[in-house]
């Protein structure tokens, strides 16, 4: 009976059943969560642990091309980060690294592609349409010319009056 | 001029749709390998009949050689393998097997099962060779000259038409720079 009463509360105070769930709803949505692959690796020092992180952040699963490493659950992610790892244990610097997958699996692994002929596009193209833009921007709004051609030197007079009014 | 002005919106639009109906067609899993060009990595590895038994580069055949990258695992590498017994039996070229990422006694026993294409198989049960010819998955297959060059890369299912389109020209290229003695 109890509970049947609570029920009634509810249904009758319809306001009430609203604030219950959206408080319900804000409630939960603060739990987040996250659904990375999990590896046990253990690392010598913060800053290797930081360069591993970054790394596989920026390298891209070649099978799953809108991941990255740190990301996908792959056979071939696994494999890659395994790989990373290994070589940050070795003491590799990052471009090494960068280096060893670009020779095996293209510039396309890199999620910030590298500045050469082939990208100057990707890199300088938004900056060009910008400039592109404002030019076309500045061209419709420069104001034209206000003060009439036509106008003889009297009635410039007048209207400079007028518009003083 | 003004009507040139008036027709820059419609122009951009025409071009904008070329440009997004020209990326329908695309396939972005079909990536240029970064090998092509590049020697055959080297490898010391097994051999997958036999894992007392080394293979290196030094052991493929000299002429024009596909490297086939198979795994028992792999469910399209089921589909192709006939195609691969049939490719076996044609002497323009030597057919080798990258067994990749598998079990050793599954593997033996698919090739039993299912008959042996390869010259022999590559063990490579942790990727490393794999890795190093940048393979993401299986099937993969790769055609290396006879200077031992990467000549091409094609990940997916071996089937007649692609056969024909793909790899029949690259062969007979090839034969002709033999021929040369290119």
């Amino acid at each position: 009976m109890k509970t049947n009463n609570l029920v009634n509360i509810l249904t009758k105070n319809s306001k009430a059943l609203m604030v219950l769930l959206s408080s319900a709803m804000i409630f939960f949505a603060t739990f987040s969560i996250s659904a990375g692959p999990i590896d046990t690796y253990t690392f010598p020092d913060e800053v290797t642990k930081k360069r591993f992180a970054s790394l596989t952040y920026e390298l891209r699963c070649p099978k799953c091309q809108n991941q990255n490493l740190a990301d996908s659950n792959s056979p071939i992610s696994q494999d890659l980060r395994k790989e990373v790892y290994d070589m940050l244990i070795d003491g590799r610097t990052d471009t090494e690294i960068m280096d060893f997958m670009v020779q095996r699996y293209g510039e396309f692994v890199l999620y910030r592609p590298r500045v050469s002929s082939i990208t100057y596009i990707l890199w300088f193209g938004p900056i060009v349409f910008i400039l592109i833009g404002a030019y076309v921007v500045f061209l419709f709004t420069r104001r034209k010319d206000t003060e009439p051609e036509h106008l003889s030197a009297e009635q410039k007079q007048q209207l400079k009056s007028i518009l003083k009014d | 001029m003004k009507i040139i002005i008036r027709l820059i919106p419609l122009i951009l639009f025409l071009l904008l749709g070329l440009l997004l109906y020209r990326g329908l067609s695309l396939d972005p899993q079909s990536m240029p390998s970064a090998l092509i060009g590049k020697s055959f990595p080297q490898f010391t590895l097994t051999r997958l009949e036999n894992e007392s038994q080394q293979v290196t580069n030094a052991d493929f055949n000299p002429g024009i050689k596909l490297v086939n990258v198979w795994a028992t695992w792999c469910p399209s590498c089921k589909v192709e393998h006939p195609f691969l017994v049939k490719l076996a039996k044609d002497d323009r070229f030597s057919l080798y097997g990258i067994n990749y990422k598998d079990d050793r006694v599954d593997a033996n026993q698919w090739l039993k099962y299912y008959q042996n294409p390869y010259q022999f198989s590559i063990f490579d049960d942790i990727g490393k060779l794999g890795l190093d010819l940048g393979v993401y998955g299986a099937p993969e297959t790769f055609v290396i000259d006879h200077h031992g060059v990467i000549r091409k890369r094609f990940a997916g299912v071996l089937e007649p038409r692609v056969w024909q389109r793909q790899f029949l020209p690259l062969i007979n290229t090839i034969e002709d720079e033999m021929a040369k003695g290119e």
